[in-house]
């Protein structure tokens, strides 16, 4: 089963951007199952007036693909406001990225999915209501992957 | 990573290993002028036939077997598949039912597999947690209907060694052929068919520095088996196909080598020793996967919490060192090493883990080398993990 990551994956993946906690989060997001062998937490902070995502985090246990990925959806998010981050599909993630193994397509949606935690997190905190689809749930049976 | 310190290891001898300069050696005069087709009747044909069978009687006499008790086959995969299929389909009237265990590699598997699809029931046998299966939790299993039953000598992944002597002779009270994947175990361990009582058994020659895609099948004289490939003739009219002659020759070779170097396989082990010893006390929670000593002299299995595999073996190829992980993220399926959760290894923790199999081509600067880069990168993986985090912080206790 040949597996070729592309450059800027293997680049991702052995630099990591923004990898860490933020101890004073406004937003924690995690998302995935050990399970399941993918788990991706991120961190946000948020300016409450200009509801741009100042700084973000993240933790990942996976593989190649998943730190990559999520390194990538950090870098994607980092300056961008909350409205414009929930617009990042994994698509973009995988584009950024210069492509993914067919296998490894579900790390980037777990990226995703990482970030819509983080914001409904944030929703939460706020007491505003979230109208946008979460996708994983961290329980094995919803997992469509 | 400096230049000066970057080595390359290969310790992924498990997964496959180099062609020897003496196996390459005995093979290129076949691959050059003398091509001829075994089945022809010229003197450069009849040339090609007698190397295949001076092979073959090589090949037997290391095994303890009679000549015309080895046939090659193109590869391990297909000599079981010959095995399983061929006996099974043979003995339809006496029963269609088959022993196995749950640690097989996926050519015995997913062949066990197929045959359930054409009627056959199967059973699994479970191992205990050191990787071993229970002779009489084996004897239990076999019933009346039974028409074969099929255990490997040593597993590819943990490297833990069955007892086949005993497995076998189990069998036999009950009549039941019994046939073994010695891949794994040719080469590494004492193998010899008289000795085991196996009716049959498996090998592979790329797992002992002959090339890939040559392998052979030992068949007991008087066991009952089906062709897999039917054709010209070749192979006492069992398994058609000109011959493979360089690969036939370079596989006698290379077992002739391998035979003969199992004395110093001792120094193998100690490698094998210092290397779990050292990972298990350098790297807090690691722990060895399978049998500390029912184990193949080269194997080492550790499985590390809180890190996934694919990203640790991706690691050590940066820093020159080959291996390989039992992580879903690195087979086609999603799912975790087959072996890794037959012994009871959480799905995390079978995620996490890292195999290293050294051969005579190991050194002890390959030990010190891996022992030194190791560390940092599993600590490395560690620190991004999330896991790792709220373990440290004591938030969550890990569930199965």
């Amino acid at each position: 089963m040949a597996m070729l990551y592309s450059q800027k994956v293997m680049d991702h993946f052995a630099n990591p951007r923004n990898v860490g906690e933020i101890p004073d989060a406004d937003a924690v997001g995690e998302v995935g199952n050990a399970v399941c062998g993918d788990i991706m937490k991120m961190y946000l902070k948020i300016d409450k007036e200009t509801e741009t995502i100042t700084d973000v985090k993240f933790k990942t246990f996976g593989c190649g693909a998943a730190i990559a990925t999520s390194s990538m959806a950090t870098e994607l998010i980092k300056g961008k406001t909350i409205k414009e981050a929930l617009q990042l599909t994994n698509k973009a993630v995988i584009e950024a990225l210069d492509g993914l193994p067919p296998a490894k397509i579900h790390c980037s949606v777990l990226a995703e999915e990482a970030v819509k935690a983080a914001i409904a997190d944030y929703y939460r905190k706020q007491g505003r209501e979230i109208d946008f689809d979460l996708g994983c749930g961290g329980d094995c049976e919803h997992c469509g992957h | 990573m400096s230049e000066k310190t970057a080595r390359f290891v290969y310790a992924d001898n498990a997964a496959t290993t180099p062609v020897s300069p003496e196996v390459l050696e005995a093979m290129l005069p076949f691959l050059k002028e003398k091509y001829g087709n075994p089945s022809s009747l010229y003197s450069v044909a009849r040339e090609a036939a007698s190397a295949v069978e001076d092979a073959r009687a090589k090949i037997a006499g290391l095994l303890g077997a009679k000549p015309n008790e080895i046939y090659f086959t193109a590869s391990g995969s297909e000599a079981d598949n010959w095995a399983i299929k061929g006996a099974a389909r043979a003995n339809m009237a006496k029963g269609r039912h088959i022993v196995t265990s749950k640690i097989e590699h996926h050519a015995v598997l997913h062949t066990c597999e197929a045959l359930e699809k054409e009627g056959f029931e199967v059973t699994y046998l479970p191992v205990d947690s050191e990787g071993i299966v229970d002779p009489d939790e084996f004897r239990k299993a076999l019933r009346p209907d039974t028409v074969l039953a099929a255990i490997m000598y040593a597993n590819n992944e943990i490297g833990t060694i069955q007892p086949i002597k005993e497995l076998a002779a189990i069998a036999h009270e009950r009549k039941i052929p019994f046939f073994t994947d010695a891949v794994q175990a040719v080469g590494h361990i004492p193998v010899n068919v008289a000795e085991l009582g196996v009716d049959m058994l498996a090998l592979s020659g790329h797992k002992i520095n002959a090339p890939k895609g040559i392998g052979a099948l030992y068949i007991k004289a008087g066991t009952r088996i089906k062709n897999l490939i039917d054709g010209g003739g070749q192979e006492r009219g069992r398994r058609a196909g000109t011959e493979n002659v360089p690969y036939i020759v370079g596989l006698a070779r290379a077992l002739e080598i391998a035979f003969a170097r199992i004395p110093e396989l001792e120094r193998v082990r100690a490698l094998r020793d210092r290397l779990i010893d050292g990972i298990l006390s350098t790297i807090p929670y690691s722990r060895l996967n399978g049998s500390r000593e029912k184990r193949l002299p080269g194997n080492v299995n550790v499985a590390f919490e809180f890190i996934e595999g694919e990203s640790l073996v991706l690691l050590l190829d940066s820093v020159g060192i080959c291996a390989s992980t039992g992580s879903a993220c690195s087979t086609a399926s999603l799912e975790p090493s087959h072996v890794l959760l037959a012994i009871g290894l959480p799905h995390e923790k079978a995620h996490g883990s890292l195999r290293l199999s050294l051969s005579h081509g190991n050194t002890d600067e390959d030990v010190d080398y891996i022992l030194e880069k190791l560390p940092p990168l599993v600590e490395r993986l560690r620190a991004m993990s999330p896991l790792y985090e709220e373990f440290m912080r004591g938030e969550k206790i890990f569930k199965v």
